[in-house]
């Protein structure tokens, strides 16, 4: 046993912290792709367009069926066997489409449930006074339902952004390829893995403090 | 003048009302009563598609189309020359009591923002309500946002305002506020059909009580006559029932 090298893990910091932006990029690249994504699956739930319907259970049940690693290995490594265009996919990209078509699957099922939980009633009273489907789903039904679905999608969103450690697997060095180089070369695994688990921590609490924030400027209009 | 003519509903084998005729001229006055179930309120929302009328026709104002062939834009047009008052309100909880006056004015009148707020704080005055401009429906107590509810409807210059049992889920404090805006708006001739179980509203303020009953429409008569002479004996027993549990 030996006592924990300090000046190392303190000169550790700037170095990790400068791939934190491939890390942060990924995650958001993949947040922003999986929300659209998830929306239209959504809609093509509530609504149950026929055929696509189907595909859609298809594709939520898949993605949500299988392991995001078993995912990814299949994106980079499977995929462009068989797709030979895929050859040049790099590393970020495939993690891109990875934590997108994962993440999607997941919160697809949560904005669903938060478009079906909107009172009947209110819908009805949109349509009353002469609005059509798309006027209502824009004004009144996916305002309120963001505000529903929200804290589990920003719970998806901290899940995804520690899911982009897996992109290390693909060769990439973000944030945990970088530590693990580090760590290699000093042998100082134990700094080096605490030093990154403490930045991850530290992003994850930076953004509950957004989602408390974002939570209660969303929830205004319901306090009695 | 709104016209029904020959509506038929169904649920599945169920049918609600067949061949149900009924007219109604400029800033007249109609309370439908009746037995609970007895199709009142699903007549009300097939007025304006918010059920699907199996057969019939309807005529508001210059448009007059068979239900069965309505297309989408005949569907629309009717439901801007109709407007609804809900027994639970169903305000948008995602809009103030301002937003939710002038929310049909932009999105479906396409009228400019400031014109709208400008017509739905009239409004408000008018209803009493206008230190509640900024307040959400959460923080309104029930009377208030039925009030609400009926400038909405009113925002929208419908022909006719349809009330479904507009003061049933009221706590008693809070019926005779909603009550007596809707005799103010009696007062100003606005055409509108009620469902409700208010007997004291319907002798006061209805042109004519229209009674129902499974399904068909037993008898109308002005109230006066219908209240002390009913004709029918369905109508006698009914008005006996509810009479007596009012006067206590």
């Amino acid at each position: 046993m030996h006592a924990l090298d300090f000046d190392y893990m303190l000169g550790l910091v700037p170095i990790l912290l400068s791939y934190l932006p491939l890390t942060l990029e990924m995650a958001a690249a993949g947040m922003a792709c999986a929300l659209v994504l998830a929306c239209l699956l959504a809609v093509i739930r509530v609504t149950r367009i026929a055929g696509l319907n189907a595909f859609a259970l298809l594709f939520i049940s898949f993605f949500r069926g299988t392991p995001l690693l078993v995912q990814l290995f299949l994106f980079y490594y499977g995929l462009p066997q068989v797709l030979t265009f895929l050859v040049t996919i790099n590393g970020v990209t495939a993690t891109i489409l990875g934590l997108t078509l994962h993440f999607s699957a997941y919160m697809a099922e949560s904005i669903r449930a938060a478009i079906v939980g909107i009172d009947r009633s209110q819908t009805e009273a949109a349509l009353s006074i002469g609005m059509t489907r798309a006027q209502l789903m824009r004004r009144i039904v996916l305002p309120q339902a963001t505000r529903v679905a929200t804290p589990t999608l920003m719970n998806y969103f901290i899940d995804m952004i520690k899911s982009t450690s897996l992109a290390f697997t693909l060769g990439v060095t973000e944030l945990m390829g970088a530590t693990q180089k580090e760590a290699a070369s000093s042998f100082l695994y134990f700094e080096a893995f605490l030093v990154v688990a403490v930045i991850y921590w530290i992003v994850v609490e930076a953004l509950s403090w957004v989602q408390k924030w974002l939570e209660k400027r969303l929830n205004r209009a319901y306090q009695r | 003048m709104i016209e029904l003519k020959g509506i038929r509903k169904q649920f599945g084998d169920h049918v609600v009302f067949d061949e149900i005729d009924l007219t109604l001229e400029r800033g007249e006055i109609i309370v439908i009563v009746g037995p609970s179930g007895t199709g009142k309120s699903t007549l009300l929302r097939c007025i304006n598609f918010l059920e699907t009328p199996d057969a019939g026709h309807l005529t508001v104002g210059d448009l007059s189309f068979d239900t069965t062939h309505a297309t989408r834009e005949q569907i629309l047009a009717l439901r801007r020359r109709t407007a609804f008052v809900f027994q639970n309100y169903a305000l948008f909880a995602n809009k103030t009591a301002l937003q939710n006056v002038a929310e049909g004015m932009i999105v479906v009148d396409g009228l400019p923002k400031a014109k709208a707020y400008a017509r739905a704080r009239e409004i408000l005055e008018r209803i009493g309500l206008a230190d509640k401009a900024d307040a959400y429906p959460a923080s309104l107590s029930g009377g208030q946002q039925q009030r609400v509810g009926i400038g909405r409807a009113m925002a929208s210059n419908a022909d006719v305002i349809l009330f479904d049992e507009p003061t049933s889920s009221l706590d008693p404090q809070w019926v005779e506020e909603v009550l007596g805006l809707m005799k103010q708006l009696a007062a100003e001739h606005q055409t509108m059909i009620v469902v409700t179980h208010e007997m004291q509203f319907a002798r006061e303020v209805a042109d004519r009580v229209v009674f129902m009953d499974q399904g068909r429409i037993i008898e109308q008569a002005p109230p006066a006559a219908l209240f002390s002479q009913p004709k029918d004996e369905r109508t006698q027993q009914f008005l006996r029932k509810i009479l007596a549990a009012n006067v206590v």
